[in-house]
């Protein structure tokens, strides 16, 4: 039995037919819609390497199933960039050092994002760090990976005088 | 993982019929049992998604005083929201200190209270060695039997049982509440962590009573693991004071981390009942708490910690509720002045 769903990635309307229920989202992006940012690091919601954009929240794309996303607005590393450049949280990645492999890069940087969006943590690096517990890096990039968060933040609560606008 | 049937109902009456099938599980935010398919450990034949049923996803301050959290509220979406941080500072503080933030955005209400043990996965998985390296630190101290020494994983359920919280339950005969604490069963002779669930049966919602208001002034939850963050409780516990004329008018404590279920320690309470705030009295009632704490493993030590802990709770919930979630949620750090966690 075949499920069908409706889907938009990356502002695009994507209509999916999944044969088998049991592929993930992250399955879905990578194997079926070929955006392989989203990486399988552990399969198990526990390393972050999947993070994507559902509706706006980031998750672990590795422990949701393709089928429950019907009618989900999804965004993934492969569409955070706009027509003029880099995010600016790509950007700051950059700026700061914010990685060395790159495995866990796209689910660092959508889980910035989130965590951005979300509001909750500010400037504070240690609000910052805890709110990202749930990326690993086994390259140790925290550091950069923190402080290039701390800076697209700032940038865009224009607290930061060095951004023009 | 399984293959299986994946439903999506439009109602509750219409879920409730097709979670009654055997081999049937609702599926909500699928963080904990997509985790346990794709262990093998939990195979049901049919998944029924309630995550589209309507009018589940609120939270609702009745007028009689009550809170109702549906079942499917988010997890970060109730720690963050304002009115209840403010009026139940503790169980905002221990839903953040679960899981990583990806996960709390997905998790429900409903799926917190439903959490198996870890020990599920060692029962499954473990291999002889893996058995005699297990030194028991996550295992229970109270309410344990030879059938199982798990212990039930969840941060928001601790405070929750503490002020009386009551689980609202739609099934094949209507609607229910049965108290959280009474929700789940003591594990004497199923390895299991089992609840009062009857095929069909769904969370439908948390409710909390109107006196759990009282206690926002004085309240804490405090989380001992190993690492500062994403990490299951060695122990936990909350304590809530009702603190009139400079005595203790009323407490409330529970344990996480300790037991297969959470645990109310409703002597030490008593003890603590018109009783000056202070070290001598909380150390009494951590004391109470523990009495009848015994190693199930290797694992005597967390007696102790667990003494530890209830007495450095009584003391920050004294202390005050503080004005802003601390950076790290429910951590020693948050509590112990000037030990600063990190350059």
């Amino acid at each position: 039995m075949a499920y069908s769903i409706n889907l938009t990635v990356n502002g695009d309307g994507r209509e999916v037919e999944i044969e088998d229920p049991r592929v993930t989202l992250l399955d879905l992006l990578r194997n079926h819609l070929h955006l392989t940012g989203a990486k399988k690091g552990c399969d198990r919601g526990q390393c972050g390497a999947c993070t994507v954009l559902v509706d706006g929240r980031r998750i672990n794309s590795c422990l949701a199933l393709a089928v429950a996303m019907d009618r989900t607005e999804v965004l993934t590393i492969e569409g955070v960039a706009g027509d003029d450049g880099l995010h600016p949280v790509q950007e700051a990645f950059i700026a700061h050092d914010g990685l060395q492999c790159g495995f866990c890069t796209p689910g660092q940087i959508m889980s910035a994002i989130g965590l951005i969006n979300e509001g909750q943590a500010g400037d504070d690096p240690e609000r910052i760090r805890e709110c990202m517990s749930g990326n690993l890096c086994r390259c140790g990039a925290y550091f950069g990976i923190t402080q290039a968060i701390q800076e697209a933040q700032n940038r865009r609560s224009g607290t930061d005088r060095r951004s023009a606008a | 993982m399984n293959r299986f049937e994946y439903l999506r109902p439009n109602s509750v009456s219409e879920a409730v019929a097709a979670g009654s099938e055997p081999g049937s599980a609702y599926l909500a935010g699928g963080t904990n049992l997509l985790d346990l398919m794709k262990a093998g450990i939990a195979r049901p034949t049919r998944l029924v998604d309630v995550t589209r049923l309507p009018d589940l996803d609120r939270i609702e301050r009745r007028a009689d005083g009550t809170l109702r959290i549906g079942a499917l509220v988010r997890n970060a979406t109730l720690a963050h929201d304002q009115d209840f941080v403010r009026s139940y500072p503790s169980v905002a503080e221990a839903l953040l200190s679960g899981a990583s933030a990806q996960l709390r955005n997905a998790a429900t209400v409903g799926g917190n209270i439903m959490q198996r043990s870890r020990h599920v996965f060692h029962a499954a998985l473990a291999s002889v060695s893996d058995a005699a390296e297990d030194d028991g630190r996550y295992s229970a101290i109270l309410g344990w039997s030879k059938a199982c020494s798990a212990v039930h994983p969840s941060d928001f359920c601790v405070p929750l049982v503490a002020l009386d919280a009551k689980v609202e339950i739609e099934g094949k005969t209507g609607r229910r509440e049965v108290s959280l604490e009474n929700f789940y069963h003591l594990p004497e002779d199923s390895p299991e962590i089992a609840t009062v669930l009857q095929p069909g049966d769904l969370i439908s919602a948390v409710i909390l009573p109107a006196r759990a208001g009282t206690f926002s002034p004085h309240t804490s939850y405090l989380k001992l693991r190993e690492r500062t963050s994403y990490a299951f409780a060695l122990v936990s516990a909350v304590a809530c004071l009702d603190i009139e004329d400079g005595k203790i008018a009323e407490a409330r404590i529970a344990l996480g981390g300790v037991a297969p279920k959470p645990w109310r320690a409703r002597s030490a309470e008593d003890v603590l009942k018109g009783a000056v705030p202070g070290e001598a009295a909380f150390r009494r009632a951590a004391d109470v708490a523990l009495a009848d704490a015994r190693p199930s493993r290797d694992n005597a030590f967390k007696i102790e910690l667990s003494r530890r802990v209830v007495l450095r709770v009584l003391l920050s919930a004294a202390k005050g509720s503080p004005d802003r979630l601390p950076p790290l949620p429910s951590s020693p750090f948050s509590t112990t002045p000037g030990v600063p966690h990190d350059a």
